[in-house]
């Protein structure tokens, strides 16, 4: 069993697991920020897609990453601004817009895929990894963690960030507020609507930005259905991570393993099935769920639209 | 006598679809005075405290606040108006702490300031006299201390100028009531104008300065304080019954003035005497955090009587009423029926069996709202004769049942399949009540229910329980209305903290020792 | 002045219901046919293409209706599930192991027993996976109030890398190069009707749906699923084993969606490829939306949207519109199907 664990297998193990985790990382601390001011985001995948979509154009045309990244945190944002419209403003059922607009972008982006590059298919060329000196010299981790694009470490840096918000500022105490009771806040002067449209806007950004790590670093091209469940297996982590940012963080690493076992394991000479490996992090997060049975911990409010003075 | 106005209203009116709640009203609140806002459920008080507070905007009138006319658009704009509202249902967040819930409300930029934050906690501890840790979660916390924390929630706020208590004293004992009664004076010293919002005519007379009267949604007069000061009790009542329905004096609504009506008493007699047809022993129950469970209560019905249950809300009516129904297992005891231990039957068997079960939930629990009238007036038997044969359901005999119902009830409704949720609060327990006093029901709880009422439905709901006892249903009547029980129960159990602390025979003058009981206070 | 006013009311009340319906369709087209004349193609030439190719020619009509099918078992699965208040997003999931299943099962099977025993025993087997496939959300729901749409989506991911690993492994046909099934010979499958292609399972699908409207609206089972899905306190309190109701919801619409797949492999391809996902179930979720869980509407809006399907299959050869388009058609129409359901509420509140 040792000798799986060669440094070239390690190295190819959690290099391709930071490169499948951060999309999930971001989809899923962007869902949990929407999900704590109570609003169920299933259109997350489309918010994906379309910022994949828009960050590889970006990248592509204008020949950067940075820009590449702004784009589809973009477009991601105009995916949510019409979750913010029909939920958030106009108090329709969230689950039915989310399945809309995932469906919906997803044939959306395939459609302007299929006119745009589908005769084409242009690649991105790699992308320059910012070393970080040092530590990026730790044998195993080193060329894994530190030897990435910035976004990954900004990725990290996040959930550190966001640890710090919910706890110590009003963004975290609002949004939580939102979630549960959100008459409580209201009346106390704090409008529940923005706070909601600011926490699904903040989702879209960062569930784009994902996408496009995905399309730009991840694979370095965009194909229609590319996302491939990632935001449903952020929706997962978030409801999964009771509001906590760093098991997000945790969870992401997780799938992100088992998604890059695959190859990693094909590199170091076995040949397990794609699939079977594909199905482990799930079966292990049923499992937990059994054994651990416990309710899941979810806003009172998630999904309840909040209409002021409702009688 | 000169006094500020600290709010002028001129000519607010405010309409809903097909509801006049506000019309043409026009009154002065004076700072340092205790203003009571009286009328009965529906007369508009509701609808003018939501607009004070910035909830709903009037479709005609101003307000003018200190000289300046004001547009209260938001509830932020009320709290920098120096309004701070308690409303009648706690609007706290029971996963945050006392502390974090007070601190709600300020700009996202700013960092949470929690030392400040606790130093002014501790400021209206003291100015209000009482004690609450400020860490804890507001879910693990009774519905009293709740109520406590939603007033200096106004206060930290807003309430510089005015306080509104939208129905405070719903929660609170009799004790309770009167150390409300202290913290307005202290805060009236203060200067700050208090709006005291409430359908029960005593507490008006006895904790306010000024009353001023709505009817269905106008103003119909005031009782200002130097007339409060020449009429005697009796005088300044009337008066307010005057105002309130347009009637004479002699109005005998037992609601407010404690009298029985000795009739009726008489229908009843001799309940007491017959066998026990209900019993529970030793029943315990287990509770979720801000649940109140019970705790080793033995009580006896007669089979016929009316037994009362009071207390505060939450100190277990809750569970009792749904212990009683097998709605909820028991973690210890037992219930007997006829001397038959029925503690293993289920719900639906003591159904059968005859046992009944209003709800105090009404729209959370009672009725399923997008469901029309005639399925919720079934929805209990689902599967039985008549309406059910195989399997199948005879929906044009359900309706013609539910037409029927509604006809007997008088249940204002467009049509029997007119969804149930559409209904007004009181067509809706006029509902509950058909389905529950049906022609086989034996043994009848019901949980609060007039509460929220208008109080000809509470006259007709009354009508039903006497009439159902008369016809020797078994009732358990869970109240806070002391009057209420007094008026309609033959003897009352008191609920504190999950026990029953006694059992009380109902009859006039019994209020302070069911008063104290409610506190705990005697145990004998 | 009064008399016509109650007449205008009389027939918008008849039409409100009409336009609830037709209003979403309309605009979804419009706003769709936009989004194709940005692309440079011209909508009405598409969509007359599409009607033509799906509903006006005979073999398209066929192909149609048999398109149906599957989908028709996938609706009737969801149907008992929204109205028993259950999102079950897993019948993707649901569907596709009972077709692995089905489709290891069947060759083999109809060698010792007659062709119509192998047939029932294959729709039992499916209606079996699917509700075996949904325990564990279920019991996640009943017992531990786990929100469903998480675990049955997982669920879904699981079912379709279990069904690849089944057909490559235990399942797979030695004598083919593609990873499959043994593939069923096209005489065994579901007999056809008369000369065409639609065979019976079509009917079996509209079958399925019309039961499950009867089921759901006029029984008391029915009744006890409604009222579990409407307000689950309330059925507590009116004596219902929301607990049980809840694994039985479950079960049917996983037995369901289970059929769905025994029809597709028994009445078309008769195998199942590695990595073969048609992904009925999230695309069948806004027409059952729309028909407001009607049995008659579902029917009339899956019939609508395969033959969408079949022209836009069509059309994406021929007219160069790829069949991304009918999933951007989808998103739109449940899109707006909310919209109109919010205007139809505030107009209706307006004039109370």
């Amino acid at each position: 069993m040792f000798e799986l664990l060669t440094e070239t297998f390690v190295t190819a193990l959690l290099f391709g697991a930071v490169t499948a985790g951060v999309p999930l990382l971001l989809a899923g601390i962007g869902e949990q920020i929407s999900e704590k001011a109570g609003v169920l985001n299933i259109g997350l995948e489309g918010m994906m897609l379309v910022g994949a979509y828009t960050g590889f154009c970006a990248a592509y045309y204008f020949d950067s990453f940075w820009l590449g990244f702004l784009f589809g945190g973009l477009g991601g944002v105009s995916v949510a601004m019409l979750m913010v419209l029909f939920c958030v403003i106009l108090g329709l059922n969230q689950i039915v817009i989310g399945i809309a607009l995932t469906l919906g972008a997803d044939g959306l982006t395939a459609l302007l895929h299929h006119f745009q590059f589908s005769r084409t298919y242009p690649r991105l060329s790699a992308v320059e990894p910012l070393i970080i000196p040092i530590i990026g010299d730790i044998p195993y981790v080193g060329e894994v963690l530190f030897h990435r694009h910035p976004v990954v470490y900004l990725s990290i840096a996040l959930v550190v960030v966001l640890v710090w918000l919910f706890k110590r500022t009003y963004i975290g105490l609002n949004l939580q507020a939102a979630g549960d009771v959100p008459a409580a806040l209201d009346v106390t002067g704090v409008s529940v609507r923005s706070t909601r449209t600011w926490a699904v806007i903040a989702t879209g950004f960062l569930a784009g930005v994902g996408g496009a790590f995905l399309a730009n670093i991840g694979a370095g091209i965009f194909v229609p259905h590319m996302i491939h469940g990632a935001g449903f297996i952020g929706i997962v982590l978030a409801m999964l991570a009771r509001g906590h940012p760093t098991w997000v963080l945790y969870g992401a690493g997780l799938f992100g393993i088992s998604l890059s076992l695959t190859t990693a394991l094909q590199v170091a000479g076995f040949n397990i099935p794609t699939d079977v490996v594909q199905m482990l992090p799930f079966t292990m997060v049923i499992f937990m769920l059994i054994l651990l049975g416990r309710n899941s911990y979810l806003p009172a409010a998630l999904t309840l639209p909040y209409i002021r003075g409702e009688r | 006598m000169h006094r500020t106005s600290a709010i002028e209203l001129r000519g607010i009116s405010k309409f809903f679809p097909g509801v006049i709640a506000n019309k043409d009203i026009t009154l002065n609140i004076y700072a340092g005075e205790i203003h009571a806002l009286l009328g009965e459920n529906g007369a508009g008080k509701s609808t003018l405290i939501s607009i004070l507070a910035g909830l709903h905007q009037p479709d005609a009138g101003t307000i003018v606040i200190e000289g300046m006319e004001r547009q209260l658009g938001s509830p932020r704009d009320s709290l920098l108006s120096g309004i701070g509202t308690v409303f009648q249902h706690v609007l706290l967040a029971p996963t945050l702490s006392v502390i974090e819930n007070l601190m709600l409300g300020g700009s996202w930029r700013n960092k949470l300031d929690k030392e400040a934050s606790l130093s002014r906690f501790n400021e209206l501890c003291s100015l209000l006299a009482v004690t609450i840790d400020p860490e804890a979660l507001v879910g693990s916390l009774s519905l009293g201390q709740r109520q406590q924390v939603e007033i200096m929630r106004a206060l930290w706020r807003g309430g510089e100028r005015v306080l509104i208590l939208d129905e405070p004293t719903s929660m609170l004992t009799p004790q309770g009531v009167v150390e409300l009664g202290h913290v307005m004076k202290r805060l009236r010293e203060n200067g700050v104008a208090i709006v005291f919002v409430t359908h029960k005519l005593r507490e008006a007379y006895e904790l306010c300065d000024r009353i001023s009267v709505l009817r269905n949604g106008a103003f119909v007069g005031q009782i200002n304080p130097d007339a409060r000061s020449n009429m005697g009790e009796k005088e300044t009542i009337d008066e307010i019954i005057r105002m309130m329905f347009d009637k004479g004096g002699q109005i005998d609504h037992d609601a407010d003035h404690g009298g029985i009506d000795a009739t009726v008493k008489s229908v009843l007699g001799g309940a007491q005497s017959g066998p026990n047809s209900l019993i529970a022993k030793e029943v315990s129950t287990s509770a979720l955090p801000g649940e109140c469970g019970l705790s080793d209560v033995s009580f006896k019905v007669a089979n016929g009587e009316i037994f009362g249950i009071a207390g505060i809300d939450g100190n277990g009516q809750k569970h009792l009423a749904e212990v009683l129904v097998g709605q909820r297992d028991l973690t210890f005891g037992q219930i007997e029926l006829d001397g038959e231990d029925i503690t293993a039957l289920k719900a639906s068997q003591r159904r059968e069996r005859g046992f009944r079960y209003l709800t105090d939930d009404r729209v959370g629990e009672g009725i399923i709202s997008d469901h029309s009238i005639a399925t919720n007036l079934v929805v209990k038997s689902i599967g039985e004769d008549p309406y059910w044969r195989y399997g199948f359901t005879m929906w044009r005999a359900i309706f013609a049942f539910a037409r029927r119902q509604i006809e007997r009830y008088d249940i204002r409704t467009p049509s029997e399949r007119t969804p149930i949720g559409r209904l007004s609060g009181g067509n809706i327990q006029k509902a509950l009540f058909a389905r529950e006093i049906d022609e086989e029901a034996a043994i009848v709880v019901l949980n609060k229910p007039t509460y929220g009422l208008d109080l000809q439905n509470i006259e007709s709901a009354r009508d039903r329980i006497r009439e159902g006892a008369s016809r020797g249903i078994t009732t358990v009547l869970i109240s806070t209305e002391l009057e209420e029980l007094i008026d309609l129960a033959d003897r009352i159990g008191v609920m504190y903290q999950g026990r029953m602390v006694g059992v009380v025979q109902a009859e006039a003058g019994s209020e302070s020792r069911i008063g104290s009981l409610m506190t705990g206070a005697s145990l004998n | 002045m009064r008399s016509q006013e109650i007449k205008v009311l009389r027939v918008s009340e008849l039409a409100r219901p009409a336009i609830r319906i037709i209003a979403p369709i309309i605009l979804a087209l419009v706003v769709g046919g936009l989004i194709l004349v940005i692309l440079g193609k011209d909508p009405l030439a598409y969509y007359w293409y599409v009607v033509k190719r799906g509903l006006l020619s005979w073999t398209g009509f066929q192909a149609t209706l048999v398109r149906a099918a599957p989908l028709l078992f996938v609706a009737a699965g969801l149907i008992v599930a929204f109205r028993a208040g259950i999102w079950n997003l897993g019948v993707d999931g649901q569907f596709l192991l009972a077709a692995v299943l089905v489709a290891a099962v069947g060759s083999p099977l109809n060698m010792v027993i007659p062709n119509w025993a192998m047939i029932v025993i294959c729709f039992v087997l499916a209606a079996a996976t699917g509700a075996i496939w949904s325990l564990i959300p279920a019991y996640l729901k009943a017992n531990h109030g786990i929100n469903e749409i998480i675990t049955t989506l997982m669920m879904t991911f699981i079912g379709i890398s279990l069904a690849n690993v089944l057909i490559k492994i235990p399942f797979n046909d030695p004598e083919t190069t593609v990873p499959q099934t043994v593939t069923l010979a096209v005489e065994d499958r579901l007999p056809r009707m008369f000369d065409t292609i639609i065979h019976h399972g079509v009917l079996l699908g509209l079958i399925a749906v019309l039961f499950v409207h009867f089921l759901m609206t006029r029984t008391s089972f029915g009744l006890r699923l409604q009222v579990v899905g409407a307000n689950p306190r309330a059925a507590i309190h009116a004596g219902l084993n929301v607990r049980l109701l809840t694994y039985v919801a479950f079960g049917l619409s996983a037995a369901l969606a289970g059929m769905g797949g025994a029809v597709e492999i028994l009445g078309v391809w008769g195998t199942v490829r590695a990595d073969w996902n048609p992904a009925y179930g999230l695309l069948v979720v806004p027409l059952v939306f729309l028909a407001r869980f009607h049995g008659i509407g579902t029917i009339a809006f899956v019939l609508f949207f395969a033959v969408l399907m079949i022209g836009g299959e069509s059309a994406s050869r021929r007219l160069g519109v790829p069949t991304f388009y009918v999933l951007v058609l989808v998103g739109l129409l449940l899109m707006f199907l909310a919209i109109v359901e919010y205007l139809d509420h505030r107009w209706r509140r307006a004039t109370s």
